[in-house]
Protein backbone atom coordinates (compact mmCIF):
# COMPACT_ATOMS: atom_id res chain seq x y z
CA UNK A 1 0.00 0.00 0.00
CA UNK A 2 1.42 3.44 -0.85
CA UNK A 3 1.82 5.94 1.93
CA UNK A 4 2.31 9.92 1.99
CA UNK A 5 4.65 10.45 5.11
CA UNK A 6 6.09 12.82 6.72
CA UNK A 7 9.65 11.65 6.97
CA UNK A 8 12.03 13.30 9.58
CA UNK A 9 15.98 13.73 8.38
CA UNK A 10 18.39 11.81 10.40
CA UNK A 11 21.20 12.62 8.48
CA UNK A 12 22.26 14.93 5.37
CA UNK A 13 25.86 14.14 3.83
CA UNK A 14 27.24 16.06 1.02
CA UNK A 15 29.48 13.15 -0.93
CA UNK A 16 31.11 15.97 -3.55
CA UNK A 17 30.44 18.71 -5.43
CA UNK A 18 26.59 17.48 -6.42
CA UNK A 19 25.84 14.51 -4.58
CA UNK A 20 23.93 13.68 -1.32
CA UNK A 21 23.06 10.85 0.73
CA UNK A 22 19.86 11.66 2.60
CA UNK A 23 18.91 9.36 5.44
CA UNK A 24 15.24 9.74 6.47
CA UNK A 25 13.64 8.07 9.42
CA UNK A 26 9.83 7.04 9.76
CA UNK A 27 8.52 4.42 11.99
CA UNK A 28 5.52 3.76 9.40
CA UNK A 29 7.91 2.99 6.77
CA UNK A 30 5.93 0.50 4.42
CA UNK A 31 7.78 -2.35 2.91
CA UNK A 32 9.80 -1.40 0.06
CA UNK A 33 11.44 -3.18 -2.98
CA UNK A 34 15.05 -2.81 -4.87
CA UNK A 35 14.28 -0.78 -7.57
CA UNK A 36 11.28 1.18 -6.27
CA UNK A 37 11.41 5.02 -6.03
CA UNK A 38 9.56 7.56 -4.00
CA UNK A 39 8.05 11.14 -4.68
CA UNK A 40 9.65 13.78 -2.49
CA UNK A 41 7.43 17.02 -2.07
CA UNK A 42 9.94 20.09 -2.25
CA UNK A 43 9.28 23.06 0.11
CA UNK A 44 10.42 26.45 -0.13
CA UNK A 45 11.60 26.66 -3.87
CA UNK A 46 8.78 28.83 -5.79
CA UNK A 47 10.17 27.80 -8.65
CA UNK A 48 9.56 23.47 -8.18
CA UNK A 49 6.15 23.05 -8.66
CA UNK A 50 5.93 19.19 -8.88
CA UNK A 51 6.99 16.57 -6.47
CA UNK A 52 10.75 15.48 -7.61
CA UNK A 53 10.90 11.07 -8.26
CA UNK A 54 14.33 9.94 -6.09
CA UNK A 55 15.28 6.35 -6.42
CA UNK A 56 15.47 4.45 -3.22
CA UNK A 57 19.52 3.79 -2.46
CA UNK A 58 18.84 1.48 0.65
CA UNK A 59 16.41 1.13 3.24
CA UNK A 60 16.95 -0.58 6.85
CA UNK A 61 13.13 -1.28 7.41
CA UNK A 62 13.98 -2.42 11.43
CA UNK A 63 15.46 0.98 12.29
CA UNK A 64 12.73 2.62 9.66
CA UNK A 65 15.12 3.96 7.69
CA UNK A 66 15.42 4.95 4.33
CA UNK A 67 18.23 6.16 2.36
CA UNK A 68 18.31 8.21 -0.76
CA UNK A 69 21.26 8.98 -2.61
CA UNK A 70 20.75 12.60 -4.79
CA UNK A 71 22.48 14.19 -7.22
CA UNK A 72 22.09 17.99 -7.62
CA UNK A 73 20.25 18.54 -11.43
CA UNK A 74 18.48 22.04 -10.42
CA UNK A 75 16.80 24.06 -8.30
CA UNK A 76 14.30 21.57 -6.68
CA UNK A 77 17.82 19.05 -5.67
CA UNK A 78 19.04 22.05 -4.68
CA UNK A 79 16.88 22.92 -2.12
CA UNK A 80 16.73 19.04 -1.09
CA UNK A 81 20.57 18.98 -0.53
CA UNK A 82 20.16 22.17 1.92
CA UNK A 83 17.91 20.03 4.51
CA UNK A 84 19.08 19.72 7.71
CA UNK A 85 18.46 17.25 10.42
CA UNK A 86 15.19 17.38 12.10
CA UNK A 87 13.45 18.37 9.23
CA UNK A 88 9.98 16.97 7.77
CA UNK A 89 10.33 15.54 4.06
CA UNK A 90 6.83 15.00 2.61
CA UNK A 91 7.05 11.68 0.42
CA UNK A 92 5.17 9.39 -1.56
CA UNK A 93 6.21 5.48 -0.98
CA UNK A 94 6.69 3.20 -2.27
CA UNK A 95 6.14 4.01 -6.40
CA UNK A 96 6.61 1.41 -9.21
CA UNK A 97 7.83 -1.83 -9.94
CA UNK A 98 10.53 -3.48 -9.10
CA UNK A 99 13.79 -5.32 -10.42
CA UNK A 100 13.35 -9.20 -10.73
CA UNK A 101 15.39 -10.59 -8.38
CA UNK A 102 16.61 -14.23 -9.67
CA UNK A 103 16.82 -17.54 -7.28
CA UNK A 104 20.34 -18.30 -9.13
CA UNK A 105 22.96 -17.58 -11.27
CA UNK A 106 25.46 -14.85 -11.85
CA UNK A 107 24.28 -11.43 -11.43
CA UNK A 108 26.32 -8.07 -13.04
CA UNK A 109 24.51 -5.05 -11.92
CA UNK A 110 26.33 -2.18 -14.13
CA UNK A 111 25.39 1.62 -12.70
CA UNK A 112 26.62 5.47 -13.96
CA UNK A 113 26.38 8.63 -12.34
CA UNK A 114 23.46 8.63 -9.68
CA UNK A 115 22.55 5.88 -11.63
CA UNK A 116 24.34 3.61 -9.13
CA UNK A 117 21.70 4.58 -6.53
CA UNK A 118 19.13 1.58 -6.83
CA UNK A 119 21.84 -0.82 -7.28
CA UNK A 120 22.87 -0.46 -3.34
CA UNK A 121 19.12 -2.08 -2.42
CA UNK A 122 19.77 -4.61 -4.96
CA UNK A 123 23.26 -5.62 -4.52
CA UNK A 124 22.27 -6.17 -0.60
CA UNK A 125 18.72 -8.03 -1.66
CA UNK A 126 20.78 -10.14 -3.80
CA UNK A 127 23.31 -11.05 -1.15
CA UNK A 128 20.70 -12.41 1.13
CA UNK A 129 19.77 -14.45 -1.07
CA UNK A 130 22.70 -16.16 -0.89
CA UNK A 131 24.22 -15.08 -4.68
CA UNK A 132 27.67 -12.86 -5.09
CA UNK A 133 26.54 -10.18 -7.04
CA UNK A 134 29.11 -8.01 -9.01
CA UNK A 135 28.87 -4.50 -9.15
CA UNK A 136 30.66 -2.36 -11.90
CA UNK A 137 30.67 1.31 -11.52
CA UNK A 138 31.49 3.80 -14.30
CA UNK A 139 32.67 7.34 -13.50
CA UNK A 140 34.49 10.35 -15.51
CA UNK A 141 37.04 10.49 -12.72
CA UNK A 142 38.68 9.00 -9.36
CA UNK A 143 36.78 12.30 -7.32
CA UNK A 144 33.05 10.88 -8.94
CA UNK A 145 33.35 7.49 -6.80
CA UNK A 146 31.16 8.03 -3.88
CA UNK A 147 29.98 5.57 -1.02
CA UNK A 148 32.61 2.74 -2.51
CA UNK A 149 32.96 0.94 1.16
CA UNK A 150 28.81 0.30 0.95
CA UNK A 151 28.79 -1.41 -2.68
CA UNK A 152 31.71 -3.67 -1.47
CA UNK A 153 29.98 -4.42 1.76
CA UNK A 154 27.08 -6.34 -0.32
CA UNK A 155 28.86 -7.39 -4.14
CA UNK A 156 32.59 -7.46 -5.35
CA UNK A 157 32.91 -4.16 -7.23
CA UNK A 158 34.58 -3.12 -10.37
CA UNK A 159 35.77 0.36 -11.39
CA UNK A 160 35.86 2.30 -15.00
CA UNK A 161 37.02 6.05 -14.75
CA UNK A 162 36.35 7.85 -18.29
CA UNK A 163 40.07 9.44 -17.55
CA UNK A 164 41.53 6.61 -16.31
CA UNK A 165 42.31 7.70 -12.63
CA UNK A 166 40.68 4.67 -11.26
CA UNK A 167 39.99 0.93 -12.01
CA UNK A 168 39.80 0.69 -15.51
CA UNK A 169 40.00 3.11 -18.36
CA UNK A 170 37.15 3.47 -20.43
CA UNK A 171 33.47 2.99 -20.51
CA UNK A 172 31.64 0.74 -18.21
CA UNK A 173 30.75 -1.62 -21.18
CA UNK A 174 34.80 -1.92 -21.93
CA UNK A 175 35.67 -3.24 -19.14
CA UNK A 176 37.30 -6.86 -18.94
CA UNK A 177 34.72 -8.23 -16.62
CA UNK A 178 32.94 -8.44 -18.89
CA UNK A 179 34.71 -11.80 -20.62
CA UNK A 180 33.13 -13.71 -17.52
CA UNK A 181 30.05 -14.94 -18.04
CA UNK A 182 26.88 -13.80 -16.57
CA UNK A 183 23.29 -14.47 -16.54
CA UNK A 184 21.60 -11.43 -15.26
CA UNK A 185 22.68 -8.10 -16.39
CA UNK A 186 20.68 -4.72 -14.29
CA UNK A 187 21.93 -1.33 -15.21
CA UNK A 188 21.19 2.16 -14.43
CA UNK A 189 22.59 5.19 -15.42
CA UNK A 190 22.42 7.62 -18.46
CA UNK A 191 20.66 6.42 -21.53
CA UNK A 192 23.15 6.34 -23.93
CA UNK A 193 24.85 3.85 -20.91
CA UNK A 194 22.08 1.24 -20.58
CA UNK A 195 21.85 1.69 -24.50
CA UNK A 196 25.54 0.55 -24.79
CA UNK A 197 24.79 -2.23 -21.77
CA UNK A 198 22.01 -3.60 -23.16
CA UNK A 199 23.93 -4.02 -26.38
CA UNK A 200 26.41 -5.71 -24.67
CA UNK A 201 23.43 -8.42 -22.99
CA UNK A 202 21.26 -8.89 -25.80
CA UNK A 203 24.48 -9.93 -28.02
CA UNK A 204 25.17 -12.32 -25.65
CA UNK A 205 21.38 -13.42 -24.81
CA UNK A 206 21.77 -12.36 -21.46
CA UNK A 207 18.51 -11.00 -19.17
CA UNK A 208 18.50 -8.07 -19.10
CA UNK A 209 16.63 -4.98 -17.22
CA UNK A 210 17.17 -0.98 -17.01
CA UNK A 211 15.69 1.18 -14.49
CA UNK A 212 14.52 4.63 -16.65
CA UNK A 213 13.90 7.99 -15.25
CA UNK A 214 11.24 9.70 -17.36
CA UNK A 215 10.26 13.25 -16.32
CA UNK A 216 7.20 12.74 -14.62
CA UNK A 217 4.21 14.91 -13.33
CA UNK A 218 2.30 12.33 -10.94
CA UNK A 219 4.15 9.28 -10.24
CA UNK A 220 1.33 6.82 -9.59
CA UNK A 221 0.30 6.62 -12.90
CA UNK A 222 -2.65 9.14 -13.81
CA UNK A 223 -1.20 11.54 -15.94
CA UNK A 224 0.29 9.92 -18.34
CA UNK A 225 3.19 12.10 -18.82
CA UNK A 226 6.52 9.77 -18.28
CA UNK A 227 5.86 7.00 -20.98
CA UNK A 228 8.08 5.10 -22.71
CA UNK A 229 7.54 3.67 -26.21
CA UNK A 230 7.85 -0.33 -25.87
CA UNK A 231 6.67 -3.44 -27.81
CA UNK A 232 3.47 -3.06 -26.18
CA UNK A 233 3.24 1.10 -26.85
CA UNK A 234 3.33 3.82 -24.40
CA UNK A 235 3.87 2.88 -20.80
CA UNK A 236 3.70 4.37 -17.92
CA UNK A 237 7.50 4.54 -16.28
CA UNK A 238 6.20 5.49 -13.31
CA UNK A 239 4.20 2.68 -12.60
CA UNK A 240 5.04 -0.13 -15.79
CA UNK A 241 8.44 0.79 -14.81
CA UNK A 242 10.92 2.29 -13.73
CA UNK A 243 12.50 -1.37 -14.59
CA UNK A 244 12.32 -2.92 -17.94
CA UNK A 245 13.45 -5.45 -19.42
CA UNK A 246 15.21 -5.07 -22.58
CA UNK A 247 13.69 -7.46 -24.66
CA UNK A 248 10.33 -4.71 -23.68
CA UNK A 249 11.84 -1.87 -24.93
CA UNK A 250 11.95 -0.41 -28.41
CA UNK A 251 15.68 0.56 -28.48
CA UNK A 252 17.77 -0.26 -31.57
CA UNK A 253 20.40 -2.59 -29.96
CA UNK B 1 -21.72 21.15 9.96
CA UNK B 2 -23.23 22.91 6.76
CA UNK B 3 -25.24 21.20 4.03
CA UNK B 4 -22.81 20.78 1.45
CA UNK B 5 -25.06 18.93 -1.40
CA UNK B 6 -25.29 20.48 -5.15
CA UNK B 7 -27.77 19.71 -7.20
CA UNK B 8 -26.39 19.91 -10.92
CA UNK B 9 -29.48 20.41 -13.22
CA UNK B 10 -30.51 16.88 -12.19
CA UNK B 11 -26.74 15.42 -11.24
CA UNK B 12 -27.14 14.87 -7.33
CA UNK B 13 -23.85 15.53 -5.25
CA UNK B 14 -22.62 14.86 -1.80
CA UNK B 15 -20.53 17.89 -2.29
CA UNK B 16 -19.11 20.27 -4.87
CA UNK B 17 -16.04 18.30 -5.01
CA UNK B 18 -15.00 16.76 -7.94
CA UNK B 19 -12.05 15.71 -10.01
CA UNK B 20 -10.43 16.64 -13.36
CA UNK B 21 -10.23 14.52 -15.92
CA UNK B 22 -6.81 13.64 -17.06
CA UNK B 23 -5.55 14.18 -13.80
CA UNK B 24 -6.89 11.64 -11.48
CA UNK B 25 -7.23 8.26 -13.99
CA UNK B 26 -9.75 5.84 -13.12
CA UNK B 27 -10.38 6.78 -9.42
CA UNK B 28 -8.53 3.26 -8.07
CA UNK B 29 -5.10 5.07 -8.60
CA UNK B 30 -6.30 6.96 -5.63
CA UNK B 31 -7.10 4.28 -3.45
CA UNK B 32 -4.50 4.08 -1.35
CA UNK B 33 -4.98 7.82 -0.35
CA UNK B 34 -8.61 8.84 0.00
CA UNK B 35 -11.60 7.09 0.95
CA UNK B 36 -13.67 7.71 -3.50
CA UNK B 37 -17.10 8.05 -1.96
CA UNK B 38 -16.58 11.05 0.03
CA UNK B 39 -16.03 12.56 -3.39
CA UNK B 40 -19.02 14.64 -4.75
CA UNK B 41 -17.68 12.83 -8.21
CA UNK B 42 -14.85 12.01 -10.48
CA UNK B 43 -14.20 12.43 -14.08
CA UNK B 44 -12.29 9.73 -15.71
CA UNK B 45 -9.80 10.23 -18.22
CA UNK B 46 -10.40 11.54 -21.36
CA UNK B 47 -11.84 8.72 -23.88
CA UNK B 48 -12.14 8.16 -27.56
CA UNK B 49 -14.20 5.75 -29.62
CA UNK B 50 -10.78 3.84 -30.73
CA UNK B 51 -7.58 3.22 -28.82
CA UNK B 52 -5.26 6.08 -28.81
CA UNK B 53 -0.98 5.92 -28.05
CA UNK B 54 -1.21 9.61 -27.28
CA UNK B 55 1.69 11.83 -28.44
CA UNK B 56 5.49 11.03 -28.41
CA UNK B 57 7.86 11.50 -25.13
CA UNK B 58 8.23 13.96 -24.18
CA UNK B 59 5.20 15.22 -22.69
CA UNK B 60 5.16 17.18 -19.77
CA UNK B 61 7.36 20.65 -18.95
CA UNK B 62 7.16 22.25 -15.39
CA UNK B 63 6.78 25.82 -15.44
CA UNK B 64 6.40 28.49 -12.75
CA UNK B 65 3.25 27.58 -10.44
CA UNK B 66 2.51 24.83 -13.34
CA UNK B 67 3.44 22.76 -15.63
CA UNK B 68 2.41 21.47 -19.56
CA UNK B 69 0.99 18.71 -20.76
CA UNK B 70 0.81 17.26 -24.57
CA UNK B 71 -0.71 13.49 -23.39
CA UNK B 72 -2.71 13.54 -26.43
CA UNK B 73 -5.78 11.61 -25.36
CA UNK B 74 -3.80 8.40 -24.85
CA UNK B 75 -6.22 5.71 -23.86
CA UNK B 76 -7.78 2.37 -24.87
CA UNK B 77 -10.98 3.42 -26.54
CA UNK B 78 -14.36 3.07 -25.07
CA UNK B 79 -14.99 -0.52 -25.98
CA UNK B 80 -11.71 -1.16 -23.58
CA UNK B 81 -12.77 0.96 -20.53
CA UNK B 82 -16.84 -0.36 -20.88
CA UNK B 83 -15.52 -4.57 -20.63
CA UNK B 84 -12.22 -3.62 -18.29
CA UNK B 85 -12.58 -0.24 -16.71
CA UNK B 86 -16.30 0.15 -15.75
CA UNK B 87 -16.77 -3.30 -14.33
CA UNK B 88 -13.98 -2.35 -11.77
CA UNK B 89 -15.12 1.27 -10.96
CA UNK B 90 -18.90 0.84 -11.26
CA UNK B 91 -19.64 0.13 -7.20
CA UNK B 92 -17.93 3.02 -6.07
CA UNK B 93 -20.58 5.10 -4.13
CA UNK B 94 -20.38 8.60 -6.02
CA UNK B 95 -20.71 10.06 -9.47
CA UNK B 96 -18.50 8.83 -12.20
CA UNK B 97 -18.29 11.02 -15.09
CA UNK B 98 -17.11 10.25 -18.28
CA UNK B 99 -14.88 12.50 -20.26
CA UNK B 100 -15.68 11.41 -24.13
CA UNK B 101 -13.36 13.18 -26.68
CA UNK B 102 -13.24 12.48 -30.66
CA UNK B 103 -11.83 13.48 -34.24
CA UNK B 104 -15.20 13.76 -35.74
CA UNK B 105 -18.89 14.24 -34.62
CA UNK B 106 -19.45 10.81 -35.42
CA UNK B 107 -16.92 9.74 -33.05
CA UNK B 108 -18.30 11.92 -30.34
CA UNK B 109 -21.88 10.38 -30.87
CA UNK B 110 -20.57 6.78 -31.24
CA UNK B 111 -18.65 6.90 -28.08
CA UNK B 112 -21.46 8.90 -25.84
CA UNK B 113 -24.04 6.65 -26.87
CA UNK B 114 -22.20 3.49 -25.74
CA UNK B 115 -21.43 5.58 -22.61
CA UNK B 116 -25.40 6.12 -22.11
CA UNK B 117 -25.65 2.40 -21.73
CA UNK B 118 -24.06 1.97 -18.54
CA UNK B 119 -26.17 1.92 -15.58
CA UNK B 120 -23.64 3.79 -12.72
CA UNK B 121 -22.42 6.66 -15.32
CA UNK B 122 -24.58 9.40 -14.51
CA UNK B 123 -23.18 11.69 -17.12
CA UNK B 124 -20.51 12.38 -19.58
CA UNK B 125 -17.98 15.34 -19.69
CA UNK B 126 -18.01 16.68 -23.23
CA UNK B 127 -14.35 17.45 -24.12
CA UNK B 128 -14.46 19.97 -27.39
CA UNK B 129 -11.23 21.49 -25.75
CA UNK B 130 -8.35 19.34 -25.74
CA UNK B 131 -5.11 21.20 -26.86
CA UNK B 132 -3.11 18.54 -28.02
CA UNK B 133 -5.15 16.95 -30.46
CA UNK B 134 -4.39 17.21 -34.03
CA UNK B 135 -7.65 16.66 -35.20
CA UNK B 136 -11.54 17.29 -33.26
CA UNK B 137 -10.78 18.16 -29.59
CA UNK B 138 -10.09 22.05 -29.29
CA UNK B 139 -11.05 22.66 -32.90
CA UNK B 140 -14.34 21.86 -31.86
CA UNK B 141 -14.62 24.31 -28.45
CA UNK B 142 -13.59 27.19 -30.19
CA UNK B 143 -16.51 28.52 -32.66
CA UNK B 144 -20.23 28.56 -31.81
CA UNK B 145 -20.90 26.33 -34.79
CA UNK B 146 -18.57 23.84 -34.30
CA UNK B 147 -19.15 23.49 -31.02
CA UNK B 148 -23.21 23.83 -30.94
CA UNK B 149 -22.96 21.25 -33.82
CA UNK B 150 -21.09 18.25 -31.64
CA UNK B 151 -23.36 19.11 -28.40
CA UNK B 152 -26.46 18.65 -30.39
CA UNK B 153 -25.41 15.29 -32.10
CA UNK B 154 -24.18 13.90 -28.91
CA UNK B 155 -27.70 15.36 -26.85
CA UNK B 156 -29.64 13.37 -29.40
CA UNK B 157 -28.15 10.11 -28.62
CA UNK B 158 -27.32 10.78 -25.37
CA UNK B 159 -30.03 11.06 -22.31
CA UNK B 160 -27.91 11.67 -18.76
CA UNK B 161 -25.92 14.48 -17.35
CA UNK B 162 -24.23 16.34 -20.07
CA UNK B 163 -21.38 18.67 -19.03
CA UNK B 164 -19.41 20.40 -21.61
CA UNK B 165 -15.93 20.95 -20.83
CA UNK B 166 -14.83 24.30 -22.47
CA UNK B 167 -12.00 25.82 -24.18
CA UNK B 168 -10.15 29.16 -22.34
CA UNK B 169 -8.49 29.58 -26.15
CA UNK B 170 -11.32 31.52 -27.48
CA UNK B 171 -11.83 35.27 -27.79
CA UNK B 172 -14.96 34.98 -26.24
CA UNK B 173 -15.70 32.02 -23.73
CA UNK B 174 -19.30 33.75 -23.39
CA UNK B 175 -20.42 33.15 -26.82
CA UNK B 176 -19.90 29.31 -27.14
CA UNK B 177 -20.93 29.04 -23.22
CA UNK B 178 -24.40 29.66 -24.57
CA UNK B 179 -23.91 28.38 -28.18
CA UNK B 180 -23.43 24.94 -26.21
CA UNK B 181 -25.90 25.69 -23.50
CA UNK B 182 -28.54 26.56 -26.65
CA UNK B 183 -28.03 23.27 -27.49
CA UNK B 184 -28.80 21.28 -25.14
CA UNK B 185 -25.93 20.89 -22.67
CA UNK B 186 -26.80 20.76 -18.59
CA UNK B 187 -24.02 22.19 -17.42
CA UNK B 188 -20.22 23.07 -18.86
CA UNK B 189 -17.06 23.21 -16.92
CA UNK B 190 -14.42 25.20 -17.21
CA UNK B 191 -11.95 25.93 -18.05
CA UNK B 192 -9.59 23.68 -19.96
CA UNK B 193 -5.79 23.58 -20.09
CA UNK B 194 -4.34 26.90 -21.84
CA UNK B 195 -2.34 26.90 -24.61
CA UNK B 196 1.35 27.12 -24.06
CA UNK B 197 4.72 26.12 -25.00
CA UNK B 198 8.49 26.90 -23.09
CA UNK B 199 11.99 26.13 -24.82
CA UNK B 200 15.29 24.42 -23.64
CA UNK B 201 17.66 27.46 -24.70
CA UNK B 202 20.68 25.14 -24.14
CA UNK B 203 19.37 22.11 -26.63
CA UNK B 204 17.80 25.06 -28.56
CA UNK B 205 14.41 23.01 -28.83
CA UNK B 206 10.82 22.72 -27.51
CA UNK B 207 10.49 21.16 -24.16
CA UNK B 208 7.30 19.19 -25.60
CA UNK B 209 7.50 16.63 -28.20
CA UNK B 210 4.64 18.60 -30.04
CA UNK B 211 6.06 22.31 -29.53
CA UNK B 212 3.14 23.50 -27.82
CA UNK B 213 1.03 21.85 -25.18
CA UNK B 214 -1.69 22.36 -22.46
CA UNK B 215 -1.06 24.54 -19.43
CA UNK B 216 -2.44 23.65 -15.92
CA UNK B 217 -2.12 24.62 -12.62
CA UNK B 218 -1.84 27.67 -10.00
CA UNK B 219 -0.89 30.05 -12.47
CA UNK B 220 -3.95 29.45 -14.72
CA UNK B 221 -6.50 30.12 -11.72
CA UNK B 222 -6.75 34.30 -11.71
CA UNK B 223 -8.02 33.28 -15.60
CA UNK B 224 -10.41 30.48 -14.83
CA UNK B 225 -11.63 32.46 -12.41
CA UNK B 226 -12.47 35.21 -14.67
CA UNK B 227 -13.36 32.89 -17.07
CA UNK B 228 -16.25 31.03 -14.81
CA UNK B 229 -17.28 34.33 -13.26
CA UNK B 230 -17.85 35.40 -17.58
CA UNK B 231 -20.15 32.77 -18.03
CA UNK B 232 -22.23 32.53 -14.91
CA UNK B 233 -23.08 35.46 -15.43
CA UNK B 234 -24.81 34.60 -19.06
CA UNK B 235 -25.55 31.11 -18.57
CA UNK B 236 -28.75 29.29 -16.95
CA UNK B 237 -27.56 26.06 -16.24
CA UNK B 238 -24.83 25.10 -13.75
CA UNK B 239 -21.38 25.93 -14.33
CA UNK B 240 -18.53 23.70 -12.94
CA UNK B 241 -15.22 25.72 -12.40
CA UNK B 242 -11.78 24.76 -12.32
CA UNK B 243 -8.49 25.79 -13.42
CA UNK B 244 -5.27 25.93 -10.54
CA UNK B 245 -7.10 24.69 -7.32
CA UNK B 246 -4.70 24.08 -5.16
CA UNK B 247 -6.78 24.39 -2.13
CA UNK B 248 -9.88 25.18 -0.48
CA UNK B 249 -9.19 28.70 -0.48
CA UNK B 250 -9.07 28.30 -4.35
CA UNK B 251 -12.19 26.15 -4.45
CA UNK B 252 -14.21 28.60 -2.61
CA UNK B 253 -13.20 31.85 -4.81
CA UNK B 254 -14.91 29.69 -7.93
CA UNK B 255 -17.92 29.05 -5.79
CA UNK B 256 -18.35 32.85 -5.11
CA UNK B 257 -17.61 33.58 -8.44
CA UNK B 258 -20.43 31.31 -9.99
CA UNK B 259 -19.34 27.53 -10.01
CA UNK B 260 -22.16 25.24 -8.76
CA UNK B 261 -19.11 23.28 -8.78
CA UNK B 262 -15.28 22.50 -8.98
CA UNK B 263 -12.69 20.02 -10.14
CA UNK B 264 -9.64 19.50 -8.72
CA UNK B 265 -6.81 18.81 -11.39
CA UNK B 266 -3.17 19.21 -11.61
CA UNK B 267 -2.98 19.51 -7.64
CA UNK B 268 -3.43 16.04 -7.03
CA UNK B 269 -0.41 15.40 -8.58
CA UNK B 270 1.48 17.26 -5.66
CA UNK B 271 -1.17 15.97 -3.26
CA UNK B 272 -3.15 13.40 -3.58
CA UNK B 273 -5.20 13.97 -0.75
CA UNK B 274 -5.64 17.68 -1.77
CA UNK B 275 -9.71 16.48 -2.19
CA UNK B 276 -10.31 15.69 0.96
CA UNK B 277 -8.76 18.93 2.25
CA UNK B 278 -10.94 20.87 -0.14
CA UNK B 279 -13.84 19.45 1.24
CA UNK B 280 -12.81 20.01 4.62
CA UNK B 281 -11.93 23.42 4.25
CA UNK B 282 -14.73 24.56 2.41
CA UNK B 283 -17.19 22.94 5.19
CA UNK B 284 -14.92 24.86 8.08
CA UNK B 285 -15.43 27.88 5.55
CA UNK B 286 -19.52 27.64 5.61
CA UNK B 287 -19.46 26.90 9.83
CA UNK B 288 -17.10 30.07 10.50
CA UNK B 289 -18.86 32.53 8.45
CA UNK B 290 -22.25 30.87 9.41
CA UNK B 291 -23.52 29.52 6.27
CA UNK B 292 -25.70 26.67 6.22
CA UNK B 293 -25.67 25.71 3.08
CA UNK B 294 -22.82 25.47 0.56
CA UNK B 295 -25.38 27.08 -2.15
CA UNK B 296 -25.91 29.91 -0.36
CA UNK B 297 -22.27 31.37 -1.56
CA UNK B 298 -22.47 30.13 -5.01
CA UNK B 299 -22.30 33.51 -7.03
CA UNK B 300 -22.22 36.18 -4.42
CA UNK B 301 -19.85 37.93 -6.34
Amino acid sequence: MKKILDLTVRENRRLNADSFLLVLFSPELPEIQAGQFVNVKVENSPSTFLRRPISVHNVEPEKGLLYLLIKIAGKGTEKLSQLACGEKLNVILPLGNQFTQPEQGRCLLVGGGVGIAPLLHLSKELKNKGLSPVVLIGTRTAKDIILQEEYEKYATVYYTTEDGSFGEKGFPTQHSIWNESFDHIFCCGPEPMMKAVAQRAYSKHIDCEVSLENKMACGIGVCLCCVNDTREGHKCVCTDGPVFNINDLKWQI
Amino acid sequence: MANLSINLHGLKLKNPVLTASGTFGYGVEFKDFIQLDKLGGFIVKGTTLKHREGNPYPRMAETPSGMLNAVGLQNKGVDYFISHIYPEIKDIQTNILVNVSGSTIADYAATAEKINALENIPGIELNISCPNVKEGGMAFGTSCTSAAEVVKAVRNVYKKHLMVKLSPNVTNIQEIALAVESAGADSVSLINTLLGMAIDIHKRKPLLSTTTGGLSGACVKPIALRMVWQVAKVVKIPVIGLGGIMCAEDAIEFLLAGASAVQIGTANFIDPTITMKVIDGLNSYLDNNHFNSVSEIIGII
